[in-house]
C-alpha cells in the first residue's frame, strides 16, 4: 500500500486552504493519504477527515526550524514507506521541501499543478516564470518530493470520509537542524493583509508618483480592500515593496482587483491572475491589461479616481 | 567580508512568452537579458555590506558564455571578481547546479557569506541556494527580506502570514533574498568603465543528469478577452459603481 505524504502549515483557525489543495492533489498519487503538521489546533483532524486523509501526524519539532522540520518528514517518510512527500508552495513550503531535497539527495519539483503516476515515474506540470509558462516534465525519483502551486490548482472534491488516527512523531535530530530556528514576533495588523485581501486597489506608472496614492488609499479603505502596486512603482520609490503585486512581489487572489495605471506586463499578471473579477481604469485602450481585465474605463486616473472616490463615498452613505 | 553573490542570466521577457519550435526553449532572437529582481538586490545587499565592513564582492553565473554580460552588470554596481561557470550547451537541473557552485566556491573562496536571489525567474526552482548551503555545510535561511552583519553572525529576517520571523546565522553562511530588501542603485559611470575591464574567470564544472526531464514548454491559455468597456472618464463611474454593487463589493 502506497502512501502520501503532506506537510501542512496551520494556525490557531486551522490548516490553511493552500494546504488543503495540496492535500487534495495529493490523495489521487497514493492509496493512503497521511498529513502531518507542527502545533495543529483541534479542528485539525475534522478538516484532515474531510480531506480524505487516515492519519494526522504531528511532529514534535520545537520552533519554525526548517532543517529540522524537513528531518522530521524524512524520518517520517522512510517509517511509513512514503512514495510521495508534498507541501503547498508557500515560502515554508518550498523552503522546507527544499531541505528535504537536499538532506535525502533527492530531486525537489517547485510549484506544481498537476502531477500524475506514468509508470514508475510521474508526470508533471508545474510553473515556470511565476505561472507565465508552464514546464510538462518526466520525474523518475524513488520519492516525489513536491510543492504545489496551490492557488492556481482547484480545490478537490471531498471524498467519503472516513475516521482519522491521530498520533505524535519524535524525529531524531542533529544540533545543526535546530541552529536556524525562527523567533516569531506576530506583526501589528495593518490594515487589510494583501495576500488574504478581498479587494485589491492597485496602482501602476500611470498614477504619476507617490501623491498620486492618496485617493487609491481612500478608495481602498472605502471598499475594505488592500493597496496593491506593479514593480515600477516600488523601483521608483513610490511605495514600499511589501504592496508590490506580481512575480517578486505578493500574489493575491481576491474578489476584485481594480488596475489603476497599470499596462500589464506578465510578472505583474503572474500576481493578479487569480483575481476572480479584474477591472482596469487605463487611459491607454490598447494596453495589454485590457486583454486580460473583464471590465474597464478608459480615462485618466487624474480624473476617474476622485470621482470614483467621491461616487463610493455618497453611494456607501446611502447603505 | 568576502562574498559570492549567484546569479542567472535570463530573457527579459515583457509580454507574451514565444517559443522556439522545438518547444523547449523561449523564443529570444528579440529580447534583451538580465537577472531575476532578488539577485540584482542581492548584488545590492552584498555591495552594501562591503561598503560598510570592508572586503569583495564576488558574482557567478552558470551559463552560457554571453553570461559575462550579467557579471559586468554586477560589476557596474560594485562588484569586484567574476567567475563564469560554463554550462557547455547543456540545460542543468538544481541539483547539478547546486554542486556546481558548491565546487567553485570552495576552490574560488573561502566566502563568508553566500547570496541568492530567492528563486530564478525563469525556472524558479526555489532550491539551489539550500542545497549549495548543504554541500557546504552550512546555515542558511531563505526569502529574507533584511539582513544585518555583526561579530560573526547575520540576522536575517522577513515577514510570512502577518508574522516577523528572523533568524541568526553564525557565518559563514547562506542567505537567499528578495526584492524590498533594498532599492538596487544605478551603475555610475566608472562603474560601467570597471565592467569593461572586468577579468572574466571561467571554470568547467562537471555536468550530472537529474531524474526530473523537461519534456516541453507550454504557454498557458490564457483566456483572451477584450475587456467591457464601461464608458470614459469620469462619466463611467456611475456604471462602475453600479458594477461593484453586482458584484456584491459593496455589501
Amino acid at each position: 500500500m502506497s502512501c502520501a505524504i503532506v506537510f501542512c502549515e496551520a494556525g490557531p483557525e486551522g490548516m490553511i486552504e493552500a494546504s488543503l489543495r495540496t492535500a487534495g492533489l495529493a490523495r489521487r498519487l497514493a492509496d493512503e493519504l497521511v498529513l502531518c503538521g507542527r502545533e495543529l489546533p483541534g479542528v485539525a483532524a475534522e478538516q484532515a477527515r474531510q480531506a480524505g486523509a487516515r492519519r494526522l501526524v504531528s511532529l514534535a519539532v520545537p520552533g519554525y526550524a526548517p532543517r529540522g522540520i524537513a528531518r522530521a518528514l524524512w524520518q517520517l517518510a522512510e517509517r511509513l514507506g512514503a512514495s510521495a512527500v508534498l507541501a503547498a508552495g508557500t515560502d515554508h513550503g518550498n523552503e522546507i521541501l527544499a531541505h528535504l531535497g537536499a538532506l535525502s539527495d533527492e530531486e525537489m519539483v517547485a510549484n506544481c499543478l498537476a502531477v500524475e503516476r506514468r509508470g514508475e515515474g510521474y508526470v508533471v506540470t508545474r510553473q515556470r516564470w511565476g505561472g507565465s509558462l508552464l514546464e510538462e516534465a518526466h520525474l523518475e525519483a524513488r520519492r516525489a518530493l513536491l510543492t504545489v502551486a496551490a492557488e492556481a490548482v482547484a480545490p478537490a472534491s471531498s471524498p467519503e470520509p472516513e475516521p482519522v488516527g491521530e498520533e505524535s512523531f519524535e524525529p531524531s535530530l542533529d544540533p545543526a537542524d535546530l541552529s536556524v530556528t525562527a523567533s516569531e514576533q506576530r506583526e501589528q495588523a495593518a490594515g487589510v493583509s494583501l495576500a488574504s485581501a478581498r479587494v485589491v486597489v492597485s496602482g501602476g506608472r500611470g498614477v504619476g508618483g507617490p501623491e498620486g496614492f492618496g485617493v487609491i488609499e481612500e478608495i481602498a479603505e472605502m471598499l475594505g480592500g488592500a493597496v496593491g502596486v506593479s514593480r515600477v512603482v516600488t523601483s521608483l520609490g513610490w511605495r514600499p515593496h511589501r504592496e508590490q503585486v506580481g512575480q517578486t512581489g505578493t500574489k493575491v487572489t481576491p474578489e476584485l482587483y481594480l488596475a489603476c495605471g497599470i499596462s500589464g506586463a506578465i510578472q505583474h499578471l503572474a500576481g493578479c491572475q487569480s483575481a476572480k473579477t479584474m477591472v482596469a481604469i487605463n487611459t491607454d485602450p490598447e494596453a495589454p491589461i485590457m486583454s486580460r481585465a473583464d471590465y474597464a474605463v478608459i480615462g485618466d486616473l487624474a480624473e476617474v479616481l476622485p470621482a470614483l472616490r467621491d461616487a463610493l463615498a455618497e453611494r456607501l452613505r446611502r447603505q | 567580508m568576502d562574498l559570492l553573490v549567484c546569479l542567472k542570466r535570463v530573457p527579459m521577457v515583457g509580454g507574451r512568452i514565444g517559443l522556439l519550435p522545438s518547444e523547449r526553449q523561449i523564443d529570444t532572437a528579440m529580447l534583451g537579458f538580465t537577472v531575476s529582481p532578488h539577485e540584482e538586490c542581492a548584488v545590492e545587499e552584498a555591495v552594501r555590506i562591503v561598503e560598510s565592513q570592508g572586503g569583495q564582492v564576488t558574482v557567478l553565473t552558470l551559463g552560457p558564455p554571453e553570461a559575462a554580460e550579467q557579471l559586468r552588470d554586477a560589476v557596474a554596481v560594485g562588484a569586484s571578481r567574476c567567475l563564469l561557470l560554463e554550462a557547455g550547451g547543456k540545460e542543468w537541473g538544481p541539483m547539478a547546479t547546486a554542486r556546481a557552485i558548491a565546487a567553485a566556491a570552495e576552490q574560488a573562496g573561502p566566502f563568508d557569506l553566500i547570496l541568492f536571489g530567492n528563486e530564478a525567474a525563469d525556472t524558479a526552482d526555489f532550491q539551489v541556494g539550500v542545497r549549495v548551503a548543504h554541500l557546504l555545510g552550512r546555515p542558511v535561511a531563505t526569502g529574507i527580506k533584511s539582513l544585518s552583519v555583526e561579530s560573526g553572525a547575520v540576522t536575517a529576517r522577513r515577514e510570512y502570514r502577518g508574522v516577523e520571523e528572523s533568524f541568526v546565522l553564525q557565518l559563514p553562511a547562506v542567505v537567499s533574498v528578495k526584492e524590498g530588501i533594498n532599492l538596487p542603485r544605478y551603475p555610475s559611470l566608472p562603474g560601467r568603465m570597471r565592467a569593461k575591464k572586468a577579468v572574466i574567470e571561467t571554470l568547467s564544472p562537471a555536468y550530472s543528469e537529474e531524474g526530473l526531464s523537461m519534456e516541453r514548454l507550454v504557454v498557458p491559455k490564457v483566456e483572451r478577452r477584450r475587456a467591457a468597456v464601461l464608458g470614459e472618464g469620469r462619466e463611467a463611474v456611475g456604471e462602475l459603481v453600479d458594477l461593484l454593487e453586482q458584484l456584491g463589493i459593496l455589501a
